[in-house]
């Protein structure tokens, strides 16, 4: 099934605002909906931030507050000026005929808006999150029908976000999904046992490829030719030095930030004599 | 690497009696605070923005957050007021929690110790007893480990405010060094069952991530830069001491002015007793000798607070380096 239109890049702040929502949602609400801020490009909408809206849904109405949505996006019109709305966000499984309504309203406040879709409530196993653009279909001259389009969607992350979010995944570990900030050697060390796991990883699956259990792969070959070549050669000698050098340099740092810290601490003594 | 100051502040977080111990924040308002950052921050100095959430015993949870904009000269007439309690009061229509429990701003190599910051912290903990100032550091963030911290006025810091005596005498009195400016309190990241599934769906489609920055060798640029600004604050620091000096030495040349004028006086009441003569009138020793002004000393702390944090920061990033420089050296040795 290929996929027309533009890619959309949700960053992963918009799902958390989403679940957060949907997790603080009115009695009686199956769903809840909110609108969609980001930048377009040519080939792409790059989803950044969102909003919920407050909206009531029986079996044949379905009412939006618009004056909430139009004064939430002045406000954050302020803080972000590039962020325009690109489109709304719903969740649940299944595209309803009140979503039609909705998107209606949403097409008169951007062009062309996307429809995004999260499965909170988990009805298939696991959560879709599924992006769609309307498009007119129907006979010519006779009513005209709307049909969603699905778009192809992708995370991306900036590199800070990154860090953020992988720090967040750690928190799955722990029963009470709990996580402390560590500090220091203890995250090199945290770091470095983590490529120690991908590495033990690769040598398995190297070991697969010896024994014959897993055909050889050629590109995954390169690869890893890559990976051994990356470590420089260098003498042992100049790489003693530049050692040593690297060594003293930081130890320098260390005993002026110390010798430092004891001049106001002495400073401090003297002063509040 | 741990010195000796760094077990002093450890225990006096520890026994600390303030309200707050803990704080707990949802995983979402960490992306919102990196995202602001990212995407406001990179040309002018601070983003900062409001922090909301309740108090469960003695913990803060923090479940959601807003930013501020930020302070353009062609904006004047914006009401940051009116911005604020419009945003709270949209956000309780959608069940969020409105609560304002402290605020949250972002820093330059670890350089927040300030008036500015000191004197809204103190606002905000004298409206709100358990509020908090996180400091988001994204330059150490993006070398590869978030760096978000929580700080609190500690209650003599308080008491000093409130009376706004920043006098030497006020300071002695009070006794307080510039370790006891600020508490650090502890962060966690709390994360709902919601979120957890999305972090496993998130985990299986995107890419694993390529960029190891924790593991990154190259450190003289991150020490020049936090160098730097140790050694401009080193000599402010220098200066203030100067001022406090010459202060203190006209201090006591005054006195011993003073005390020869006061002996002059007594000689000469005496020669005129002895001869006879009225004696002279008595005058305002104060109003001749003015005596200097006291140097206030709240500057000397912030510096002398900021001097210290900058150590601290240097100091971690020397133990991170020296470690990936003895795995580099082992490395190699295999080679």
């Amino acid at each position: 099934m290929s996929v027309f239109g533009p890619v959309v890049k949700i960053h992963p702040v918009v799902l958390a605002s989403i679940c957060d929502s949907y997790e603080r949602r009115n009695e009686g609400a199956s769903r809840v909906i909110g609108t969609l801020l980001g930048t377009i490009d040519k080939h792409s909408i790059e989803v950044t931030n969102c909003f919920s809206v407050p909206h009531n849904e029986s079996e044949d109405e379905v009412a939006v507050d618009m004056e909430f949505a139009k004064n939430m996006y002045e406000l954050h019109k302020r803080v972000s000026p590039t962020e325009v709305i690109i489109g709304w966000y719903a969740t649940g499984f299944d595209i309803t005929e009140h979503s039609v309504l909705i998107h209606e309203y949403y097409s008169r406040e951007a062009t062309n808006p996307i429809h995004l879709t999260a499965d909170t409530a988990l009805q298939s196993g696991k959560m879709n999150i599924r992006a769609y653009v309307s498009a007119q279909m129907g006979v010519p001259g006779k009513t005209v029908g709307v049909m969603f389009t699905p778009l192809s969607v992708k995370y991306i992350y900036y590199d800070t976000e990154r860090i953020g979010v992988d720090l967040l995944q750690r928190t799955r570990m722990t029963p009470g999904r709990t996580k402390g900030l560590t500090s220091d050697l203890s995250q090199v060390a945290g770091s470095a046992s983590r490529v120690q796991d991908m590495l033990t990883t690769v040598l398995a699956y190297i070991e697969d490829v010896l024994s014959g259990k897993v055909t050889a792969d050629n590109s995954v070959g390169r690869f890893l030719m890559d990976l051994v070549n990356k470590v420089p050669t260098i003498s042992a000698e100049d790489f003693e030095n530049m050692l040593n050098s690297n060594i003293n340099d930081l130890l320098m740092v260390t005993y002026l930030s110390n010798l430092t810290q004891a001049q106001i601490a002495l400073n401090e003594k003297l002063v509040l004599l | 690497m741990y010195s000796p100051e760094d077990t002093e502040m450890a225990s006096t977080a520890g026994t600390l009696d303030s309200p707050v111990k803990q704080i707990q924040i949802e995983g979402m308002v960490v992306l919102k605070i990196i995202k602001h950052y990212q995407e406001e921050g990179q040309g002018s100095e601070v983003v900062q923005g409001v922090l909301l959430g309740l108090v469960v015993e003695d913990r803060l949870e923090i479940t959601n957050c807003f930013p501020f904009p930020q302070h353009t000269e062609d904006d004047a007439d914006f009401d940051e007021v009116q911005y604020q309690m419009e945003m709270m009061r949209s956000l309780r229509h959608v069940n969020i929690d409105h609560l304002h429990v402290g605020w949250y701003q972002s820093t330059y190599y670890g350089s927040f110790v300030s008036r500015a910051l000191l004197d809204s912290q103190f606002s905000y903990q004298h409206a709100i007893e358990e509020s908090v100032v996180l400091i988001y550091d994204p330059i150490k963030t993006g070398q590869g480990s978030l760096s978000l911290k929580a700080y609190r006025l500690t209650p003599k810091l308080m008491e000093i405010c409130k009376e706004k005596d920043f006098t030497p005498e006020g300071l002695k009195k009070a006794n307080i060094g510039f370790e006891h400016m600020f508490e650090e309190v502890p962060i966690v990241i709390r994360n709902s069952h919601l979120i957890n599934v999305l972090m496993w769906e998130l985990e299986d489609k995107s890419t694993v991530a390529d960029k190891h920055e924790l593991l990154n060798l190259s450190s003289s640029n991150h020490l020049e830069k936090s160098l730097q600004l140790l050694m401009d604050r080193v000599d402010d620091m220098s200066q203030d001491i100067v001022k406090f000096n010459t202060y203190s030495r006209n201090l006591s040349k005054q006195q011993q002015q003073k005390h020869q004028y006061l002996q002059r006086r007594q000689q000469e009441n005496a020669q005129r007793q002895s001869r006879g003569e009225p004696q002279l009138p008595e005058e305002d020793i104060n109003k001749m000798f003015k005596p200097p002004q006291p140097p206030p000393r709240m500057d000397t702390l912030l510096i002398a607070g900021q001097v210290n944090n900058y150590c601290q920061n240097v100091k971690e990033f020397t133990s991170q380096n020296l470690g990936k420089l003895f795995m580099a050296e082992a490395l190699q040795g295999h080679n």
